[in-house]
């Protein structure tokens, strides 16, 4: 993992997180605005994908346990996808609030995957 | 005529159930990598969050069913994990030895945000509320 990058992963998925609640407080169902965060979460899960796998062949290599950062990395990048279906199989607030949560998910778990990539 | 959906599954429930839906990946998915990698630290502690991990799995699925027999499941289930917090979230403080801080139920679910002790409450709030019309009457009369 890189040190800034992992940072810019948390602080946007805290920031979807708001968004979707923000929205789903004044009552709305899932919007362009909504989807478009939660696929800002998505695509950058993505790109760590990549950093993760091209990361160690430049000496930038895991101290923590590989399998348990990876088994955090392919649960997180399924979880935005699936949140998105499950919330657009009822279009209403409550869809919106489902969203916040997983992305609020994915923060905690960027920071867990960070702490074992890091790990002293 | 046969609602297409459970009450369980639909408005706040939904969120709820993706609470639980992630909670049992978490859970799950990580004690399968400490019993693949670490089972000798504590064969106990991780057998048991990996049970945790597929109650969670099935509790998730329980409030996704619809009538009474999957509320049944789910009460069970919910009870089962509230159960489970409690005993072992007290024996870890009492032997830490016993209960590693990694697994779901240790300290109450600290290393998960507490959501371990808090979502069998909200769960079985929202089974109270959403209980079925024939036990409803069962238990007022």
């Amino acid at each position: 993992m890189i040190g800034w990058f992992t940072i810019v992963q948390i602080v946007v998925a805290v920031l979807a997180a708001l968004t979707c609640l923000v929205v789903s407080l004044t009552g709305r169902q899932p919007n362009d605005l909504t989807l478009a965060v939660v696929a800002a979460v998505e695509l950058l899960l993505i790109a760590q994908v990549v950093v993760a796998l091209i990361a160690p062949a430049t000496g930038n290599t895991p101290t923590g346990n590989v399998l348990e950062f990876w088994v955090y990395l392919v649960s997180a990048v399924i979880i935005p996808p699936a949140a998105v279906f499950w919330a657009l199989t009822d279009r209403e607030r409550w869809s919106t609030l489902i969203l916040s949560v997983a992305c609020f998910a994915i923060a905690v778990m960027v920071f867990r995957m960070s702490q074992i990539w890091f790990a002293h | 005529m046969e609602p297409a959906r459970s009450t369980r599954s639909i408005g706040l429930g939904r969120v709820l159930i993706t609470v639980y839906a992630i909670l049992a990946l978490a859970a799950t998915a990580r004690s399968v990598v400490q019993i693949a990698t670490k089972f000798h630290v504590a064969p106990v502690a991780y057998l048991l969050s990996g049970l945790a991990g597929l109650v969670y799995i099935l509790a998730t699925i329980a409030l996704l069913g619809k009538g009474d027999r999957w509320y049944r499941v789910a009460w069970i289930t919910i009870v089962f994990e509230f159960v489970g917090v409690v005993v072992v979230g007290t024996v870890s403080l009492v032997d830490p030895m016993l209960f590693p801080s990694d697994t779901v139920w240790s300290y109450f679910g600290r290393g998960y945000l507490f959501i371990p002790l808090v979502l069998p409450i909200l769960g079985m709030l929202w089974l109270y509320r959403n209980r079925p019309p024939a036990i409803e009457s069962t238990n007022e009369g």
